[in-house]
């Protein structure tokens, strides 16, 4: 301490060194790489295949050429549709689960934990694969199961059949991440102390109204924090649809998502060829609704949240 | 009277939901497992039954062995998964020092530019990104792989290191200081082996998503020689597709090492983020 103000402010060498490594690799392989895709989006190859600014003309084609919109309004309305089933789903169930987990004296607590969120950890590989083979009509356990309660009937190839396939790929998804939540509601519902929960049953508040009128309002802004991890998680998701669809996202590009479309347009499909320009002009859109995503959840619902501090 | 029994029904209740949600969860991975032991023909007469000794048949399993080069692609995942998690806890780590022990100019324009990369998606930048690999020469190596997760665990890792680091005494820094060690020492001494546990949580988050990605290995290492098992086995289930047995087998194959990993780790995990979300 002593030398500090004798030498008044040395230049402290060691914040550079500590910082340094970490800085720059991320900015050399994160922010640059992101703003060089901002960046390519703006330019265009000729017909003398010269590359040449072309200002927001990519966009005017992505967003109004028939030929480049169509499939990516089918896309951004597919991702949608993915994310919704996503918050209508996954995070009631989640919370459902964390309530019953984290109910008082409930043996076996740890147990199910750990079970419920195996899933989580398979790749879209495991994942994609496994539902395929078990909704397959080839193999027949889905139908044999339906079979057994007697509802054969309501057997369909799910994934082979354009209005059902995103929704089943949705909820094979929901199926695989319903852990998170389920851990992150866990978590925020044994932070909430014990005296006001104590206050709550003085009042004659138990159960389920204890629930819905107390420890609701007190994980509020958990579920505000799964909900935007669940919006940038949806609308970045590519894996599971390029293993159990491929990279076309059949049938007819009914399952067809934002990362899909990146990944085909970028680097081309049975005749097409890559375009890294439209590529490039596709991942700057999706920065935008992410970015949009992300805006709204910091300035919109955040702020609204209460956050009680315990 | 009535309330113990009103208490037993409720937890009665409660235990048939999460075991009715664990066989949904469990129920797939079980099927496709016990499937994976049984000749081709027991595959499809009876799904849902469990290997006996006139099913059982390890044919799947010879076939993916003979075929596929997984040992290779386990290798390589074992590299990639190490080396990139060396370096997103070693740089994460002393960044998040710099971060929560000096005040210095910047300091928070710092924390939130390392930040931004825990809401934007590294994929995003990919088209730069294979550019950058083509230009250096690094497309279809490992080198390119553990480069790229070590940019997209950073940001998570700084992040929860600096909320630990913070809870280090300064008296125990002060004490070091006054001993004469550098602050280099105090760092790696003194708190490095205090945030252990931290580390711990920060390495099994780093590691799920980096084991199981496939779009990078897909457009940055697709060459047989540096596959990643991820990619390894999504390519070789789509050769195999009509034949059952093989495919079954790979998949189990491909579920062991992170069912193994994560039962281990598991606790770990859980303490993880249940400390992360009460901050």
């Amino acid at each position: 301490m002593g030398t500090d103000v004798a030498q008044r402010r040395p230049i402290r060498w060691h914040i550079g060194v500590f910082l340094a490594p970490a800085v720059l690799v991320y900015t050399a392989l994160m922010i640059l790489p992101l703003a060089a895709t901002l960046n390519l989006s703006l330019f265009n190859v000729t017909e003398a295949r010269e590359t040449v600014f072309v200002g927001l003309a990519n966009f005017r084609r992505l967003f109004g050429d028939p030929l480049w919109s169509e499939a990516f309004w089918n896309a951004l309305a597919n991702n949608a549709w993915f994310f919704l089933i996503h918050m209508i789903v996954q995070n009631p169930i989640g919370v459902l689960l964390a309530a019953l987990l984290s109910s008082p004296r409930l043996r076996g607590a740890a147990f199910y934990r750990t079970a419920i969120f195996i899933p989580t950890i398979l790749s879209f590989v495991i994942v994609g694969f496994v539902w395929k083979l078990i909704l397959s009509p080839i193999w027949g356990i889905a139908p044999g199961m339906l079979d057994a309660v007697g509802l054969k009937a309501l057997f369909v190839p799910w994934l082979g059949k354009e209005q059902y396939a995103l929704t089943a790929l949705a909820l094979v998804s929901v199926w695989q991440f319903v852990g998170i939540p389920m851990m992150l509601i866990y978590a925020a519902l044994l932070s909430i102390p014990d005296e006001v929960l104590e206050a709550a049953e003085m009042d004659g508040i138990t159960g389920a109204s204890q629930f819905w009128k107390i420890k609701l309002p007190l994980i509020l802004p958990s579920i505000g924090i799964i909900s935007i991890l669940t919006f940038v998680g949806n609308f970045n998701a590519f894996d599971l649809i390029y293993v159990a669809q491929g990279a076309l996202a059949g049938p007819d590009f009914a399952t067809d998502i934002l990362g899909t479309f990146l990944y085909r347009t970028f680097f081309g499909f049975q005749l097409q060829l890559g375009d890294p320009h439209m590529g490039a002009t596709i991942a700057t859109a999706m920065f935008g609704v992410i970015l949009l995503g992300v805006c709204i959840y910091l300035f919109g619902v955040q702020t609204r949240l209460r956050r009680y501090q315990f | 009277m009535a309330q113990a029994r009103s208490h037993f029904g409720r937890s009665i209740a409660a235990h048939a939901v999460l075991l009715t949600y664990t066989v949904i969860a469990l129920f797939p991975v079980f099927v496709i497992v016990i499937n994976s032991f049984k000749s081709r023909k027991a595959i499809f007469s009876e799904p849902l039954a469990v290997p006996t000794p006139a099913t059982f048949d390890l044919i799947g399993y010879a076939t993916v062995l003979k075929q596929g080069d997984f040992f290779q692609y386990f290798q390589n995942s074992m590299i990639v998964t190490v080396a990139s998690l060396f370096f997103v806890l070693l740089f994460g780590a002393m960044a998040a020092f710099a971060l929560s022990e000096y005040r210095f100019r910047g300091n928070l324009m710092m924390g939130l530019y390392l930040a931004l990369g825990i809401m934007i998606p590294i994929r995003l930048g990919t088209v730069a990104i294979l550019q950058m690999m083509v230009a250096s020469g690094l497309v279809n190596t490992l080198a390119a792989l553990i480069l790229v997760y070590t940019a997209q665990g950073l940001p998570l890792a700084v992040f929860i290191l600096s909320e630990f680091m913070k809870q280090v005494s300064d008296d125990l820094k002060n004490a070091g200081r006054i001993d004469g060690l550098s602050e280099y020492r105090i760092f790696f001494t003194l708190v490095l082996p205090l945030v252990r546990p931290a580390m711990a949580t920060v390495a099994v988050f780093t590691m799920i998503p980096i084991w199981n990605d496939l779009w990078f290995p897909l457009i940055l290492a697709p060459a047989e020689s540096v596959k990643t098992i991820t990619l390894g086995s999504q390519v070789f289930i789509g050769q195999f597709v009509t034949n059952w047995n093989a495919v079954l087998a790979a998949l189990s194959l491909a579920i062991l090492p992170v069912l193994v990993m994560y039962l281990i780790f598991s606790r770990q995990l859980i303490r993880g983020i249940t400390a992360g979300a009460v901050k």
